[in-house]
């Protein structure tokens, strides 16, 4: 399963810089997207794997028994995908209004200095 | 200690009650100016408590650490904080004399709080995790600052900006992922403590070059800086004074905290690359300085340049010379923001800060110019400002260091300032105008937060001594470690 995963999290990240070295600013938020989603699934995997034993004190225990599923990764990645979202919401805004102003959405275009 | 949330919730607060003054500007310049006047007041408070009685710390709703968020003042960044404060209410002074009126409809006020709040938890934070959280908080009200606009120079600028910014944001958040995977914690002091037992050189130099290329490109070190001057100069002066002051010091806040913590030794190799990265900052921000004839893009190249003296001087590790980088952090943030501001006074003269349009300040507005003088040559090292003391610290930090080149570098690089800040001083101030003609006035409340911060500037200068004292204590804590990771774990190592 890690190795699934590491493969799957390698292949987003793969994905996300091919996309951002390509010239249009909707392919560019693709890759940005595709990037962070990367990286959300390599802190859950790095935080290491624990299937069906959720952190829960079952009744009348004191302390959780050793294997049991991290929930600090779960935490960060949730965090992590609503940023994300927040972020990516707002590079799409810019690239429209990039897109209005320029009138074009190539990045070498835009990126033209002065 | 509960002050310490202080300088985050002002100006939090201050932001929720400017969005109900909305639209009203009148109002909102007085709620920012008490909302920055009590965040510095906060700071101050904070400042003189960890002066006075050690590293405090806040447990957020009591979670004991490392379970808990976790904020912490050392003096680092107790004085830092304290520097927050004094720029947030130098950018509230200036927004009396006018902001950019669709900027200042559209949330200027609000967005300008919640950057200093992003800034102010970025300082005061113990926990990685949440480190990441206040960038993203500073940047998103970063991009929304400097995309306010819709001229085109603008929002190539923003577009730049932000991708640059979530790519790295993407690295460091790899890195927090992997840390975690290792350690099993995020909290700083808690890593230092168990980073010397799991740490393997494999892990520990992936780690340090993932944090150090995600910092680097905030604090804008070569290679990873020319998204800088490329985005800089388009905002309105007082947008780029805080961006200039403040973001790329929490960039090399990030540095100091995670070499001093982590990777202070160990991996020899990242601390000699982050060395070469400085170096190399500080020779070709100065050279492209020279090549400039625009008074913001010189700035911002010299802005760059003198952020690889600060962190040149960390990747010696030693107190004196991080005495010096903490010196200079401070006299760079209440300088390079007073420029900032200048480049404002001028782009209301002349509307251009072009050296072509400039010239002649000096005759046609005396009193600015006798304002300006201060920070233009204390940015250049004149003897006995404070920009002077700071060089002269650091070349001292590293001749005690025994990197003697580097010192040698830090002075070369120092009279190359020297000559870009003369030939502004000579092109904007002291040759005859040409047809330019002055087109109004430059606004009593710009002129007086210039005159404060050459003031505070002036009082860096004169109270050098205890000034630079309290950074040789910053420096001993943050290479000691052991004050911190007691205060914060409240047991010992």
């Amino acid at each position: 399963m890690e190795l699934l995963l590491a493969l799957a999290s390698g292949v987003l990240y793969a994905a996300g810089v091919y996309l951002m070295m390509r010239r249009r600013l909707v392919q560019l938020i693709i890759g940005l997207g595709l990037l962070s989603n990367g990286t959300n699934l390599l802190i859950f995997t790095a935080g290491g794997l624990t299937r069906a034993r959720p952190p829960v004190l079952p009744e009348g225990a004191v302390a959780l028994a050793s294997p049991y599923a991290d929930p600090v990764p779960q935490a960060l990645v949730l965090t992590a995908i609503v940023i994300g979202f927040g972020l990516l919401a707002f590079s799409l805004v810019l690239a429209h209004r990039v897109h209005d102003t320029v009138g074009k959405d190539d990045v070498d275009v835009v990126g033209r200095d002065r | 200690m509960s002050t310490l949330v202080l300088p985050i919730l002002v100006p939090l607060a201050t932001a929720a009650v400017l969005m109900l003054a909305a639209k009203r500007p009148g109002p909102q310049r007085w709620i920012a100016m008490t909302g920055t006047v009590l965040q510095l007041a906060s700071a101050i408070a904070i400042f003189v408590r960890v002066n006075g009685s050690g590293v405090q710390v806040l447990q957020i709703s009591a979670w004991p650490a490392p379970f808990g968020i976790t904020l912490v003042a050392d003096l680092l960044a107790a004085i830092l904080v304290v520097a927050v404060g004094v720029v947030g209410t130098a950018i509230a002074a200036v927004a009396f004399s006018g902001v950019d009126p669709r900027r200042e409809a559209f949330g200027y006020h609000p967005l300008v709080q919640i950057l200093l709040m992003g800034v102010a938890g970025a300082f005061l934070t113990g926990d990685f995790f949440n480190l990441y959280v206040w960038f993203e908080v500073m940047l998103v009200a970063s991009f929304v600052l400097m995309a306010l606009n819709r001229t085109r120079a603008q929002m190539e600028a923003a577009f730049k900006y932000v991708t640059i910014n979530l790519i790295a944001s993407s690295i460091f958040l790899t890195a927090l992922g992997l840390l975690y995977g290792t350690t099993g914690t995020l909290n700083m002091a808690e890593l230092a403590r168990v980073w010397p037992t799991v740490a393997t050189p494999g892990v520990h130099t992936v780690l340090a070059v993932l944090f150090l290329v995600a910092f680097s490109v905030k604090a804008g070190l070569f290679p990873l800086f020319f998204w800088l001057p490329a985005s800089y100069h388009t905002p309105p002066a007082a947008i780029g004074a805080v961006f200039a002051g403040l973001l790329t010091k929490v960039g090399v806040y990030a540095l100091i905290r995670v070499f001093t913590l982590l990777f202070h030794s160990g991996s020899p190799a990242v601390v000699a690359l982050l060395l070469a990265m400085s170096s190399a900052t500080m020779v070709i921000g100065l050279v492209a300085a020279l090549t400039e004839r625009d008074f913001r893009r010189v700035l911002a190249f010299n802005l760059v340049g003198h952020i690889g003296y600060t962190t040149a001087s960390l990747s010696l590790l030693t107190p004196a010379a991080l005495a010096g980088a903490i010196f200079y952090v401070l006299h760079h943030i209440v300088v390079i923001t007073n420029l900032y501001l200048v480049s404002g006074v001028m782009l209301r003269l002349r509307r251009t800060t072009e050296v072509s349009g400039l010239g002649g300040l000096y005759r046609d507005q005396p009193l600015f110019a006798v304002l300006a003088m201060i920070p233009i040559f204390s940015l250049a090292g004149v003897p006995p400002l404070s920009g002077f003391l700071g060089k002269l610290a650091i070349v001292e930090g590293t001749f005690a260091a025994g990197a003697h080149w580097v010192g040698g570098l830090v002075l070369v690089v120092g009279l190359l300032t020297l000559l870009s800040m003369a030939r502004v001083w000579s092109d904007s101030f002291w040759v005859p105008a040409g047809e330019a003609q002055d087109l109004a006035s430059p606004g009593a409340p710009l002129l007086a937060a210039i005159a404060a911060l050459s003031l505070v500037t002036v009082a860096m200068t004169v109270a050098a001594e205890p000034l630079f004292e309290l950074a040789s204590r910053g420096a001993h804590q943050l290479l000691q470690r052991d004050e911190y990771v007691r205060a914060v774990l409240g047991r010992p190592r």
